[in-house]
């Protein structure tokens, strides 16, 4: 579709961080650990941030607060913890059919995270993704659950597919 | 992705900017996807324009010349203000807002009602048929076998693939809005046959009779498959309309089912090996007395206190002969004063309850009928309720969770009867 993506709009949240505040925040990690993975862009941009990780599949409506911007599915190993700016690692999504209007809904309380990666695609989390105008990457070439763990730093560059991890240790 | 004629002439903007941004929504979301064209659809039904209170507050004051903020920046997603024409294809809309008659009970303030009523004055005016249900199958929407629809609502989509053979993924409020412009939604996923057959075989080796079976071996399948689709054999009776409507519903809570075969009874599973599409399951797994007990304990794993003081039926939205069964359980008795009993359906099955009398008799019994939401979809209790008596494992998942409220879960009679003592007696018989 290489005629008709000038057309659509691009992510509005995808500019970089500046040079400094993310040399800043990788201070501790140069010259750590670093994994890259290669998968699909499902919304384009490029972000980084602290990983939130969780081998279970993300609650839509019902299972999530968009405004304070925590999951509240009981059970859920996520269940509490505040996903703004961080970058979402998940098996996928799952619940309500009101999964892309509550993401939605985080973009506009300024709760959403700062990048998305999964391993399995839906209607709903494609959908999502899109309107949380978030960078996201599926399909990589290896299970980012396995790789990557909460607390490591994480550079989507949605575009090209690639994810870099910076191991924590 | 192949862009037809038609699908072109709308990106371009040739017919008018509303559907452009639709339609550039689309592209969007298809391509996140990995679709590689649209298919055509005249069977939308989503939530266009409605707004909860959150997104009311949000888009105050930002509506210009009569151009509407709410389906502009969110159903749209666009960064502009743009004129929305009427839905170019017919689109039902689905739950939302509060009862027009009992909004009060529901605990809705005045100025946020009256945004309702705008709201769907909006979808109104817009060609949108206002079903105001999670059930639009049994409101007089109902898509033919192999129907390409873009449908939200979890319960109503699972319906849509399995009981019905009509073909739709489970959308979200966006890409129906979109759709409801365009007569557009990507070909993927449930719309292609390959995509339909079953992956996993759930042999069923207790009997599964009741209603309340029904939901419970639904919790449990999507349990086990989560988005997969699951097709069963084994023992059950032939389930009528209401049985698949709580099976499918909580199917589609505890996991995200989509669709499922039920040999011999689903219209695309007439032999198990037509439901597997000819190939092996991925995997076989048992229902059995120690399963069923444990989904049982499951539902029922907020609730310790027995002092009942709301009950409430009717998720999905219950079918007229659940109405008349709950008028039937009620006559010659009461409601507890220590408790209340909310019943929830249709606007359309609520009016033929008014003509065959059942809901006057649920009203005389102290029961309130209500229509167009839930309590877990409006997050709405009646003042002080603290344990709730449920019959639908759907409505057990979301209630505790949202509302920090105890649930029971059981019988449409363990319920009335609850309602009626404000004691819980059921048990898993």
């Amino acid at each position: 579709m290489s005629s008709v993506k000038s057309q659509i709009p691009n992510s509005k949240s995808q500019a970089p961080e500046s040079k400094a505040e993310s040399q800043k925040a990788n201070g501790a990690e140069l010259g750590a650990f670093r994994i890259a993975l290669r998968g699909r862009k499902v919304v384009g941009g490029r972000a980084e941030g602290e990983a939130l990780v969780t081998r279970h599949a993300i609650p839509g409506w019902g299972g999530v607060n968009p405004v304070q911007g925590v999951i509240t599915e009981l059970g859920h190993d996520l269940r509490g913890i505040p996903f703004k700016d961080r970058v979402l690692v998940c098996r996928g999504a799952k619940g309500s059919s009101g999964w892309s209007a509550m993401y939605h809904t985080t973009r506009l309380a300024g709760t959403a995270p700062k990048a998305l990666i999964f391993n399995e695609m839906t209607t709903k989390i494609a959908l999502g993704a899109v309107v949380m105008r978030i960078p996201s990457v599926t399909d990589l070439d290896r299970d980012p659950l396995d790789i990557i763990e909460s607390g490591d730093w994480v550079i989507v560059d949605a575009d090209n597919g690639i994810v870099e991890v910076c191991k924590r240790s | 992705m192949q862009l037809t004629d038609d699908e072109r002439a709308m990106l371009d903007g040739r017919g008018g900017t509303a559907q452009q941004k639709a339609m550039e929504l689309l592209v969007r979301y298809a391509e996140a996807l990995g679709a590689e064209q649209f298919v055509n659809t005249n069977n939308v039904a989503g939530v266009p324009g409605s707004a909860n209170p959150f997104l009311q507050q949000y888009y105050r004051g930002k509506d210009e010349g009569g151009r509407d903020a709410i389906f502009s920046y969110f159903d749209l997603d666009a960064d502009e203000l743009v004129d929305v024409p009427d839905a170019l294809v017919p689109t039902a809309h689905l739950q939302g807002g509060a009862d027009r008659e009992h909004w009060r009970d529901l605990g809705v303030k005045v100025e946020i009602f009256r945004n309702y009523e705008e709201r769907e004055a909006f979808a109104s005016r817009h060609g949108v048929e206002i079903l105001k249900t999670c059930t639009p199958y049994l409101a007089g929407r109902v898509p033919q076998r192999g129907e390409h629809c873009a449908w939200m609502e979890s319960s109503a989509v699972v319906f849509c693939n399995s009981v019905l053979g009509a073909r739709t993924n489970t959308e979200g409020r966006e890409s129906t809005s979109a759709a409801m412009l365009t007569g557009k939604i990507p070909d993927w996923g449930l719309h292609k046959t390959e995509h339909r057959y079953a992956t996993h075989r759930i042999q069923v080796d207790v009997p599964v009779e009741s209603v309340m079976d029904w939901g419970m071996l639904g919790y449990f399948v999507g349990d086990a498959v989560q988005e997969h689709i699951p097709v069963l054999t084994g023992r059950y009776n032939h389930p009528e309309i209401v049985r698949l409507k709580h099976f499918g519903a909580a199917a589609s809570s505890s996991g995200a089912v989509e669709m499922y075969h039920v040999v011999s009874v689903t219209p695309e599973a007439d032999t198990l090996d037509v439901a597997l599409g000819g190939r092996p399951p991925r995997d076989t797994i048992v229902y059995g007395v120690a399963e069923r007990r444990q989904v049982y304990e499951r539902l029922n794993a907020s609730a310790t206190d027995r002092d009942v003081d709301f009950v409430m039926l009717g998720c999905p939205h219950a079918a007229l002969e659940q109405l008349q069964q709950a008028a039937q359980l009620l006559d010659g008795r009461r409601v507890s004063a220590n408790c209340h009993l909310w019943i929830f359906t249709s606007r359309a099955v609520k009016l033929a309850a008014d003509q065959a009398g059942y809901s006057k008799r649920i009203a005389d019994a102290g029961g309130l009928l209500l229509t167009d939401t839930c309590s877990a979809f409006a997050q709405a209790l009646p003042p002080g309720a603290k344990v709730a008596a449920l019959d639908s494992a759907k409505q057990a998942h979301y209630l505790p969770a949202i509302m920090g409220i105890q649930a029971w879960f059981g019988s449409t009679e363990d319920c009335i009867s609850a309602a009626i003592t404000g004691k819980w007696s059921g048990e898993l018989r």
